[in-house]
Parts: C-alpha cells; structure tokens; sequence
C-alpha cells in the first residue's frame, strides 16, 4: 500500500505496538500506600466507574492505596508524581498527546485499562474514515473542533508497564492489577481466548449450534464468555487474544455464515484497530470489492484510498 | 478557533482556582479571572470559564473539552444490530438509557410492538440503571458536597453506614442488571425486538427478598438526604419530562413541559421533537447545546447562533417528577409529601432528594415487574427488514434523552441523531451560573468557584454523554 509518511510510521509502530502486548515492567516500590492517579482521556468513563463499582471492596481499597488524583470519585487532586497512573481513553487531540507524556513522566508506573487505552477504542473507526468527513457529520462548524485524524492508543505515544483489555474491563481482573502493582508482583491475568473460559462455563458453542458467527476464538478472556451465555456471538471487546489466527477464524467461521463485508464490519467495533483486527477485516473488504457493491464505509475507505494514492504521487 | 483555549491542563495536578491577572483599575472597573482545571465528581471532563466585569457577569460558559468521538458519523454504515452496543459505549454510567432508545427507535421504524413480558423486562433493567446512576450520584459524587468532603471516603469516615447502604443499594441496581443484561457496565443483553436471552423466571424472582430490603434502605437513604442542608434558590425553569397517562415515565409516552410561564405549556409528541427543539454547535464546547423553539421563533436560523426567542428548559429528575408526581408508585409518592418536597419551588439543590425518592420508586417498580410477570418462551419479536425511520424518546437516569435513525433495507444505518440530557441542560446551566454568579461576585474566588461546581453537580451532568466536565475560569475586568 502507498501509504503517506506519517501513516506508514503509524502503522509501523502499530507492528512494534503488536509485539509489545502483554507486556509487564513493574518499576518495583517499597511503599505501605501507594498513590495512585486515575486519569480519563477520550473515552465513556466506563472503565474507572469499573473501580466505583468495586461495592464490597471500594473502602478496603482506599484503605491500601490512596486515590491522589481521581477527578470522578473526589475533588481533592493532588500532585505527583503518583506510584500508579491508571489511564483510561485514547489519544484524540493534540494537547491529549503532551498531557499523556507529562503524566508519563510524572509517573512511576503506568498501567492501561480498557479498549480506547489498549487499542483507541470505537472512535479509532475513524482512523479508517475521513476524519473532515466525520466532523461535518456531528459539527455544523467543524472548524472549532480540535481532533487529531486517529484515535490511538496510550502505547503508541508513552511507554505502558501493564494493559488490562476489555470494553468495559472485568472488576476482578482490575482489582487484581491493582493490588498486584502495590504489593510489587506480576498480575494474574488469563491469556486464554475466550472459548476455554466458554466450555468450562458449560455453554454450548453458538457457532456449532446455531450458526452464530463468534470471536470467541481470536478474542482475549476475562469476560467470563457471557455474550455465548447470551445465546450471541462473541464481539471481541477484549480485543484480540494472543497470536490469534485470524485467516482460520475467517475460514471456518465467518465466510461461511456471513458475506465478507460484514465479515469486515463484524471486526470493526471496539478493538477496529488492533493490528490484527485491522489488517483482516482490510482483506476482508477487499474481499467484498470484488463480489459486492461498495456500502457506505466500503466507499469511505475507497475515497481514502483514493486520496492517498493522489497525495504520494 | 475559540476552542483552543479549553486545553486541559497539561498535569493532572490540583484542583486550586488560582487568580491570575486581577490589576484592580482605579474605576472600579478591574479584570478578575479564577481558575479551577478540572471540575471533579462529574462523568466527563469539562471546565468553566467566568469573566467579571467590576461586579457584573459579563461571560459564562460552560466549556466541555471531553475529545469529541463522533459517534453520529461512525454509526453509518452499521448494521441496525450494532447500534444498540456501539451508541452504549457513548456513556458508562448509563448505556441502557442508550441502548434501550436505540433499540426502541429502530423498532419503531420497523413497526416491531413488544409484548407486556419483554417490554416489562425492559422497564425493569432501566429501573436497574436508574438505581445504579442515582445512587452513585446521590452518594459518590453529590452528598460529599453538603459536608465540606473531599469523596465518599471521605464521607464514609463521617457517615460510615450512610455510605455502606449506598454501596448496597448500588450493588442491588448491579444485580439486577447482571441477571438481566449479563454485565453491569455495557450490558450485552438488548436485541432489537426483545432480548438474546432471557434469565429464568427462578432467577428472577430469586431478587425479590434482597430488592425488597433495598426498598427500605432506599427509603432510609431518603430521609437522610431530605436532612441535607440545602442553599435557598430558585429558577424559573421550562421543566422538560415525558409523561404517561398511567404511569411513571421511563421509556415511554409524551413530552410534557411545565413553565412558570403557562401560555408556553404543551404535550409534545415525540415525533414532533425536532420541531420543537433544536441544537446549536457553540464555540466553547464539543457538546451541541439544545434550545426550545417557541412558534414565534421558527426561523431558520444559522446553526451557530441560538435564534433570539429560543428558550433554555431542564431536563432530569427534578423535572420528571414535579411533572409526574401524581403516577409515583406508592411508597415514594408518600415520601415526597412527608419530606416536603416541592418542586414547585424549582431549586435545583432539590435535585438529589427528587434522585433519592426515584431511588425508592425503582424499587417499588422493579418489584411490581417482578411479581407480576409470566415466563416467556420467545426472547424476541420476529421481524422483516425493511428500510426505515425511527425515534424514540426515553428517560434517561439524567433525563430526557432522544434518538432518530434511519437505515436501507439491508438494514444498515444511513443517518443518526443523538440528542443526551447534558447536552440539553448546558444552556440552562449556563444560565443558573449567570444568576448565582450575580449574587456571589463578592467572595473569595475560592469560594465562588466552589459553589459553581456544586451548583453543577445538582444536574448530574454526564460529560462523556454530551460530546459527546468542567474546570472554572473566572476573569475579572
């Protein structure tokens, strides 16, 4: 693909980002009471109302650590730099970007939660999109609105020491990374894709049975499988598992019971732009060129294309 | 570019108004500017910036800098099924209010009608959301507010059992969610025409003992908040709320509009919701601002600038139940007359003791639905697609809240339209700063900055919702 400049060093720290999933680099701290600093970037606020949500466990919690920066839960912000930064968002604008390298180094670790963070979220739809396009749907003026083009994620513009996946993150595994980072261990979290936590559920595979399309397969657990539970397909919130197999997911499951381009869509939701999404649902549209008339995204992408190819030559 | 201005500063870092550029002029005349970076205990990120002229307001604006994330754009080209998941991720707080109104729209569209089991099982998971939202408000980031605390740990070091019963009520709205819609944030269970799946009538019911002592710790909370020391203010607000012939209004019925001014009085129908509001982009904000459109304004007007005789109105709960208090379920119709609660007054530090009595109509609803309901064999409706345009208005735990779609007859979406609560109560906040800023220029900016924040608070708004919060610049001149 002639990609301009700028987007082929995205993509190309997109493959460096590929390789540096699951990653753990806890800066050990010897601290009875760690403080932690919640902070949003663009995103629903869903991923820290997972911590409000810690019901039972929510006092003892501000028991063993303390919140120095938690806009949504207390207006008593303190300074850094903070033992724990727990980011939530993706990068959107410019001053995102300079806010995220200040926290960065205002911090002694800094861990990701959720899909904007880990992988830009639903909004990084519009890294596939026309970005004025976008603007002019939502904003009579668009000329006052700041956006950057792409949604990224955090890792794309600062070192991350841990991601927690998941649209929203699961309470029990966000519990876990967090009281693991405090007492200075590794945190258990499964790197399973979702079918294994599926067939000890006792559910019964939707794709067999039913003929649902799922992304149980390629998609990382710590949901607890509950869509399958739901007599629906898996739509990959926690994003992709490790090294899924894409071209056997699209093989076996998704050809067979879907046309390409929904196919496509299907892997353009919360995680649309992990690599590994990325790249197939791009096949699988380009799949879908050769068989179906172009839907509206199909000719987004095309005019993207188009203008791209103009801008290298 | 007015926006630049509204960069979030670059540190998280503390919550001080700090006073900047006050050179106080000879005249009388001088430039005073505060400044709080983050408004806090809000959904959202958002911040405020208030210019004095001597002792006169001259500016106030209520500056949302949330990133926008364009969700009406990327909706296009989607398929009418992930509607209801995606338009959910516009809020954590509250992604039935999303989820349920999409659906509804479509369905409308469709001319899908769901049968009393499935619409009730409806009802009952936005009952779920509206005790979950509400008492996270009422005791996360509200009550804090009357006790000079920083949080609810805070709070909880003052009120310890106060906290813990709002923790279990909140854990209750939870449950039932869970059961119902798989997980509590971003639930995974509404389809268009129903459910994937319904829970067994067992599981059900099994909630009926925990909801019925949540009923009375609801109520118990209720009258701790009705102890509140609330400020004495009155506004004279447009009170937006659908409304029902028959009962509470949540995810059905009419747009009803109650005004100190009563020749502005109407029924809206839904359908008619774009006739009657409109939104407007102003440059201070990501969020589209919404105004009321009166017949002696419809001019088209440009989109920038809010046509002279457009109203500001409230929307929330304040305003639901001023409107509906008559279809209260019984416990909390009482309640609101034995703790004197009157609406009528329109204070909006009411707010959070109007939240606390839907709190205990929740309950009431949630068991109603509960022990009056059959198992059902079909978790959807069957339907033919066909190309369409729906709308659907509901109540969100925030307020009224509105969608309109319309999809080809592959079913994919070609136009969407999300109007959320905050979006609509920005003009009026803005309004209600304006007012007590008239009657508060003379304290500290510290202070003055405080009371606007709670002032806010009272309004719940959800930042992340309206772009799609808030930090407080005061300038002085």
């Amino acid at each position: 693909m002639n990609l301009p400049t700028t987007r082929r060093t995205l993509i190309l720290a997109y493959r460096s980002y590929t390789l540096t999933t699951n990653v753990y680099n806890q800066r050990t701290m010897i601290k009875p009471r760690p403080r932690i600093a919640v902070v949003k970037f663009a995103s629903c606020d869903g991923c820290q109302l997972t911590l409000l949500d810690c019901e039972d466990e929510l006092l003892a919690i501000a028991d063993r650590v303390e919140f120095a920066h938690f806009a949504e839960a207390s207006s008593d912000l303190q300074e850094g730099p903070y033992d724990i930064a727990i980011v939530e968002g993706s990068i959107c604008t410019e001053e995102d970007s300079h806010r995220i390298r200040q926290l960065r180094t205002n911090s002694r670790n800094l861990i990701t939660i959720g899909a904007c963070a880990t992988a830009g979220g639903i909004q990084a739809l519009r890294n596939f999109g026309l970005h004025e396009d976008f603007k002019r749907t939502v904003y009579a003026q668009p000329s006052f609105i700041n956006s950057l083009a792409e949604s990224t994620p955090i890792a794309l513009h600062v070192q991350v020491d841990f991601e927690l996946r998941g649209c929203p993150v699961d309470k029990r595994q966000l519990l876990e990374v967090i009281l693991a980072f405090a007492s200075g261990r590794r945190p258990k979290t499964s790197s399973e894709s979702v079918c294994q936590p599926c067939k000890r559920r006792g559910n019964v595979c939707v794709v067999v049975t039913q003929k649902i399309p799922c992304l149980g397969p390629v998609t990382q657990a710590g949901c607890g499988a509950i869509c399958p539970a739901f007599d629906r397909g898996c739509y990959a919130c926690f994003g992709p598992s490790t090294s899924p197999n894409m071209s056997s997911l699209s093989k076996s499951i998704l050809e067979p019971n879907l046309d390409p381009a929904q196919a496509s869509l299907l892997l353009q939701s919360f995680h649309a732009a992990s690599p590994p999404f990325r790249d197939e649902s791009i096949r699988l549209w380009q799949l879908s060129k050769q068989s179906q008339p172009p839907t509206n995204l199909n000719a987004t992408l095309e005019t993207q294309r188009n203008d791209e190819q103009t801008h290298n030559s | 570019m007015t926006n630049k201005p509204t960069t979030p500063d670059s540190t998280p870092h503390a919550n001080d108004p700090k006073e900047a550029n006050n050179p106080n002029a000879p005249d009388g005349t001088a430039t005073r500017c505060i400044r709080v970076p983050i408004l806090t205990r809000v959904e959202g990120e958002g911040a405020l910036n208030i210019e004095f002229h001597g002792p006169s307001v001259h500016r106030v604006e209520l500056n949302i800098y949330e990133p926008p994330r364009f969700f009406e754009a990327l909706l296009k080209g989607r398929s009418i099924h992930e509607v209801a998941d995606i338009t959910s991720r516009i809020c954590g707080i509250c992604p039935i209010a999303y989820q349920v109104t999409a659906a509804q729209a479509i369905e409308q569209a469709l001319g899908v009608r769901l049968p009393y089991e499935l619409a009730a099982l409806r009802r009952l998971i936005y009952c779920a959301e509206w005790i979950e939202s509400h008492v996270l408000h009422i005791h996360l980031l509200h009550a804090p507010d009357f006790f000079d605390c920083h949080s609810a740990v805070d709070l909880a070091k003052k009120f310890p059992l106060e906290v813990q019963r709002g923790l279990k009520l909140k854990q209750l709205g939870n449950r039932i969610l869970e059961v119902l819609g798989g997980r509590a944030i971003h639930p995974i269970n509404i389809a268009i025409g129903g459910f994937y799946r319904l829970p067994n009538n067992s599981d059900l019911s099994a909630m009926i003992p925990a909801l019925e002592q949540g009923l009375n710790w609801a109520v118990d909370t209720s009258h701790w908040i009705s102890t509140l020391p609330f400020r004495d203010q009155s506004f004279p607000y447009d009170f937006v709320s659908l409304s029902h012939p028959e009962h509470y209004p949540i995810e059905d019925g009419y747009i009803a509009t109650d005004s100190p001014n009563a020749a502005a009085n109407s029924k809206i129908a839904i359908k008619d919701y774009e006739s009657n509001f409109r939104e407007v982009q102003v440059p201070h904000s990501t969020a589209l601002q919404s105004r009321r459109i009166h017949p002696n304004s419809l001019t088209s007007a440009p989109a920038t600038t809010p046509p002279q005789n457009d109203s500001n109105y409230f929307v929330g709960p304040l305003a639901r139940l001023h409107n509906n208090r008559h279809n209260l379920s019984p416990i909390a119709r009482k309640l609101a007359d034995t703790l004197r609660l009157d609406t009528s007054q329109r204070n909006p530090y009411h707010s959070i003791l109007a939240r606390a009595i839907e709190v205990v109509f929740a309950f009431e609803e949630a068991l109603r639905i509960l022990r009056t309901i059959h198992q059902t064999r079909n978790p959807k409706v069957d339907f033919t697609l066909r190309s369409g345009v729906g709308y659907s208005a509901t109540e969100a735990p925030r307020g009224l809240i509105f969608h309109r779609y319309e999809f080809d007859d592959l079913g994919l979406v070609s136009f969407a339209k999300i109007v959320p609560p905050t979006s609509q109560n920005q003009a009026q906040i803005e309004a209600d700063l304006r007012t007590l800023l008239s009657q508060i220029h003379s304290e500290q900016d510290i202070s003055i900055a405080k009371y606007c924040e709670q002032l806010v608070r009272n309004y719940d708004p959800c930042i992340s919702c309206s772009t799609h919060f808030m930090k407080v610049h005061i300038h002085r001149r």
